[in-house]
């Protein structure tokens, strides 16, 4: 009796700490990206140095008080560099991650209702499919001048179809279900049948798509940066200051220590949450992955 | 089943096609003057008139695009502008170190991630399973340079041990070969091992929930003999399809891995050809690498039946 009673209660939501304890991986990795994030934007306030500065004396000086991080050849302090490529790597991350989930949703939704156009839209996303990501962006970038933009758009192109096919995945499903032909039969026009409920669905799986797609990007764009084809050389991004710090790897390692250290925090972090998002949104997913 | 075979070929032509469409609509559509843009900064008119001229660019679209599909059936991929030479010849010349890194990686991360994978479904949620989740998550996150450098500055610069950088033909030394992969396999295959890692945890986890390998733990058998005979044989066909999907990861690293060690293969020829803008091989890279890739997944699609016998076309 008193077992029922309790059943029928509403169910508290766990706090933020208590689902912090249960989840303990994400939660770190969430910890350790707001850091990023936070270092990333209040860098032209934390360094002491501009990272544009040149003090030729103390070129290529190793980690110390002055400059935390050492210099690179031209003496510009890489503490200061290393927190101002998060910003670019932020900012390729989050628009990356925005535009391709939109343009995938968008295609996705077409698709997954439209019969004849998903032939031929599948067999397009077949197609890009079949062309590695950075070799596309490679090619992309070889044939414009480099810039910010054209990198996001570079990148942004090759993530596309996974997200089409992951859209275009539950509309199929969803769209045979019993409550979408209710709501048709009560005279639900297709807007509001889309937004209301079929779109809510996508959610769960486009959020936790969309975050490993922003781990994905921040990392091409460094590679495209490191290879010579990425974001402009002047700009001090992750990619960039490896790239000229590995022609000094044999005498001042720094140059490519830090930059990649903070790379790699920042994918694994991004990481961490994607699998946390996906274990707390989808346990279904969960269980298999 | 021969029915399906035919159209499993079948259907490679449309993905082939979008491929040279999307290859062929990239230098035509692209914002601003390709030619302007390949012939560089310092060309005059003529030399730009000249490479609209070389690469076609100068006739209606629809023409444009038949007369180069023609040439490509034709086994044809045009020329280089920098090198005046067939791009087939360059690629070729270019491939060995490629598929010799390619092979290796694929090998190496299979032999790490497949028994990773089964050990951590086995032991599912144990600290086991939790430090090689854990392993894979940092090895998918970890740049390839950071991986790379590391192991260059730590076994070649400091111990001596591996050579820091470069390629040498199997058939000039094979000892040297072998000498210079060691590294750029571990730094390239890490990645790779996470992806398959993650993939042979996830479909065993499936598998050993099944009855059939409680019949079999039911009548006696060993573990090992459950676990590797029983439900990684039945757990073998996802496992093998991320191994070809994942090709498209590895080759991305490829590029990147090559150019850390200076490894003179394709990935550097296109580096290269980017950097003299030269479009024709950048192309031809694509069509072929996505050919191949194409093919690989066609021939595992094909290969299922092999691997299990419950699938019948």
């Amino acid at each position: 009796m008193g077992a029922t009673i309790t059943a029928a209660q509403p169910r508290q939501r766990p706090g933020l700490l208590r689902r912090m304890r249960r989840y303990p991986l994400p939660a770190l990795g969430a910890l350790m990206l707001i850091a990023l994030v936070a270092t990333a934007l209040a860098a032209p306030w934390i360094t002491a140095h501009d990272p544009f500065e040149m003090n030729v004396v103390d070129r290529l000086q190793p980690p110390n008080e002055e400059y935390w991080f050492g210099t690179d050849a031209y003496g510009r302090d890489l503490f200061s560099r290393t927190l101002h490529g998060g910003r670019v790597s932020l900012a390729i991350g989050i628009a990356v991650a925005v535009a391709s989930t939109l343009i995938g949703l968008l295609i996705g939704v077409v698709a997954g209702y439209f019969r004849l156009a998903d032939a031929i839209l599948m067999r397009v996303m077949d197609g890009l499919m079949a062309i590695p990501g950075i070799l596309l962006a490679i090619a992309l970038m070889s044939l414009t001048r480099a810039s910010i933009g054209v990198v996001i758009v570079a990148i942004t192109i090759p993530e596309i179809p996974r997200v089409v096919r992951l859209v275009r995945a539950v509309v199929l499903t969803v769209r045979e279900q019993v409550y979408i032909e209710a709501a048709t039969a009560i005279g639900t026009r297709f807007p509001r049948l889309m937004l209301k409920h079929i779109l809510p669905n996508t959610l769960a799986p486009l959020t936790v798509q969309a975050t490993y797609i922003a781990a994905s990007a921040v990392l091409v764009e460094s590679y495209l940066s490191f290879l010579g084809v990425g974001t402009p050389p002047e700009v001090p991004s992750w990619g960039n200051i490896i790239a000229e710090g590995r022609l000094y790897v044999q005498i001042a390692f720094w140059n490519i220590l830090f930059p990649s250290v903070f790379l790699a925090l920042m994918v694994l972090s991004i990481n961490i949450l994607g699998d946390g998002l996906r274990d707390m949104l989808d346990p279904r997913l969960a269980r298999r992955l | 089943m021969w029915s399906y075979v035919t159209r499993r070929i079948l259907a490679t032509i449309p993905v082939l096609g979008v491929v040279a469409i999307v290859v062929f609509l990239l230098l035509r559509l692209s914002p601003g003057d390709p030619a302007a843009i390949i012939a560089g900064d310092n060309a005059s008119l003529e030399d730009i008139a000249m490479i609209r001229q070389q690469l076609g660019l100068d006739r209606p679209l629809l023409q444009q695009f038949i007369l180069w599909a023609m040439q490509l059936l034709g086994g044809d991929l045009g020329n280089s502008i920098y090198l005046s030479r067939p791009v087939l010849g360059l690629i070729v010349e270019r491939v060995e170190p490629t598929v010799a890194l390619a092979l290796t990686t694929m090998v190496f991360a299979m032999l790490l991630a497949i028994p990773m994978g089964v050990l951590a479904a086995w032991r599912a949620g144990s600290w086991v399973d939790q430090s090689i989740m854990a392993l894979s998550v940092l090895a998918f996150s970890v740049p390839v340079f950071l991986i790379g450098y590391g192991l260059v500055i730590g076994l070649s610069l400091e111990l001596e041990w591996l050579p820091v950088q470069g390629f040498v033909s199997f058939a000039e030394d094979p000892m040297r070969f072998a000498s210079h992969l060691v590294l750029p396999t571990v730094t390239l295959g890490l990645v790779y091992m996470a992806l398959l890692a993650r993939i042979t945890r996830a479909t065993m986890l499936e598998t050993l929930n099944e009855d059939f390998i409680r019949t079999a733990r039911a009548k006696g058998l060993a573990e090992p003999r459950v676990l590797l005979l029983h439900a990684l044989k039945s757990a073998a066909v996802p496992i093998v399809t991320t191994i070809g999907t994942g090709l498209a990861l590895l080759i991305g690293g490829v590029v990147v891995t090559e150019s850390v060690f200076a490894i003179p293969g394709i990935g550097r020829l296109t580096i290269e050809a980017v950097l003299q803008r030269d479009y024709p091989i950048i192309q031809g890279v694509i069509l072929v690498i996505a050919t191949v890739y194409v093919l690989v997944n066609l021939a595992i699609d094909l290969a299922y039946p092999l691997l299990d016998p419950r699938i019948r076309f």
